[in-house]
């Protein structure tokens, strides 16, 4: 009487993060990473158009500035210092775990925080720096 | 590739779920919100309600969802053997992250346990994933001991120190908690061996009885076995046996490195 159900018509059991499967300080740090790599390759394409408008001159610098300098200018800006410190500071603790340190749940944890706290302070730092230079 | 979403036979029937409610009179009760679906009708999976009258009910997880195939509802389907957290059979996705049902308390769910299958799994029925692919994987490492020397006349020594280095590995009882909470092995689970298949895989390598450890590091050097890995480290907290899967794929990563130096 049993019908025997092939692999492929069997249903998936639910995963999705957060929904299914709960955000945990490791998967939101590992997508932290992901995500700021992915705003990176953005930001860095923008800097470098404020780099080639720089070396353009004056007028086509003077057309790029003001945008820069309005508040989403700003804005990005930041974003992108945030996830350069982010991307930065999480690819350090990468390259002790290339070397096989720092895996203990509890020092991963506190490399995590390290992580989130570090890249809070060197942004405010370098937008310090910046407004007060 | 990457898959953000159910695929039409497997997004669940929020109508079609049943609710069983608490026997009158009852003391404590706590609500179960249980996955289901039976390979013998054509309809989706549910999510069915049951509510448990912990007064009368063991702490366990596994003791509630026993209680509730005992007392309210037979055709509700899992796996369980050994009650005690050594077999493994109980593996389940609790409260949104895996476990085994009998070792977790129901005191530690805050409101409704949700309770479903290992995430990203075939599903033959309820909470009972296919787990054929996976003991696949674990028959493709090649996890027994393997020499080219002959057999001695009596058993084969090792130091304290080198039986000290399986410590951590040996205790992996291949529940799959941890392959199943890792979204790379959601995502490439065809190719990906998983952190569970990865533990069982170091703990050959740093074997000193075993003699093929260089083939070993060969079968794993594929940028999909063994590389998709990013360290996202899922697999270590979710263990419920304590050990570490995410440091055994680093050190296994080391040893290809170093071998080449």
């Amino acid at each position: 009487m049993t019908t025997k159900t092939p692999a492929q018509s069997r249903p998936l059991s639910p995963f999705m993060l957060g929904q299914y499967y709960r955000f945990q300080w490791t998967s939101l740090l590992s997508f932290g990473h992901r995500i700021t790599g992915i705003g990176l390759t953005f930001g860095t394409a923008l800097v470098a158009l404020w780099l080639i408008a720089l070396a353009s001159g004056v007028d086509t610098y003077g057309a790029v500035a003001p945008h820069l300098k309005a508040w989403y200018g700003q804005a990005l800006m930041f974003a992108w210092t945030w996830a350069l410190m982010y991307h930065l500071c999480n690819g350090i603790r990468h390259l002790f775990w290339d070397i096989g340190v720092g895996f203990e749940l509890k020092t991963a944890q506190r490399s995590g925080t390290f992580v989130v706290l570090g890249s809070i302070v060197l942004t405010v730092a370098a937008w310090a720096v910046a407004y007060i230079a | 590739m990457a898959q953000f979403s159910l695929p039409q036979n497997s997004k669940i029937d929020k109508k079609a779920g049943k609710v069983f409610k608490a026997p009158a009179g009852a003391r404590k009760v706590k609500t179960f919100k249980i996955y289901r679906y039976d390979p013998e009708t054509n309809a989706n999976p549910r999510v069915d309600t049951y509510e448990v009258d912990m007064g009368s009910c063991g702490p366990m997880v596994l003791d509630a969802l026993i209680k509730i195939k005992n007392e309210v509802d037979a055709t509700l389907t899992f796996r369980r053997s050994c009650r005690e957290g050594i077999c493994g059979s109980c593996a389940m996705n609790i409260d949104g992250t895996n476990t085994l049902a009998c070792i977790k308390p129901c005191d530690e769910i805050k409101g409704d346990a949700k309770v479903y299958p290992l995430p990203h799994m075939p599903v033959v029925k309820d909470l009972v994933p296919d787990l054929t692919h996976f003991y696949a994987q674990l028959a493709s490492i090649e996890p027994w001991l393997k020499t080219d020397t002959p057999a001695p006349t009596r058993e084969r020594l090792q130091s304290e120190e080198d039986r000290a280095k399986l410590d951590g590995l040996y205790e992996c009882i291949l529940c799959a908690c941890c392959s199943t909470s890792c979204p790379s092995y959601w995502w490439n689970g065809d190719r990906y061996l998983g952190p569970a298949i990865l533990l069982q895989a170091y703990r050959w390598l740093v074997d000193s009885r075993d003699e093929a450890t260089g083939e070993r590091l060969d079968a794993l050097e594929d940028p999909f076995k063994l590389y998709r890995c990013h360290t996202i480290m899922n697999c270590s907290k979710t263990c419920p046996k304590g050990l570490n899967p995410a440091k055994a794929i680093a050190e296994t990563k080391k040893m290809l490195v170093e071998r080449k130096l």
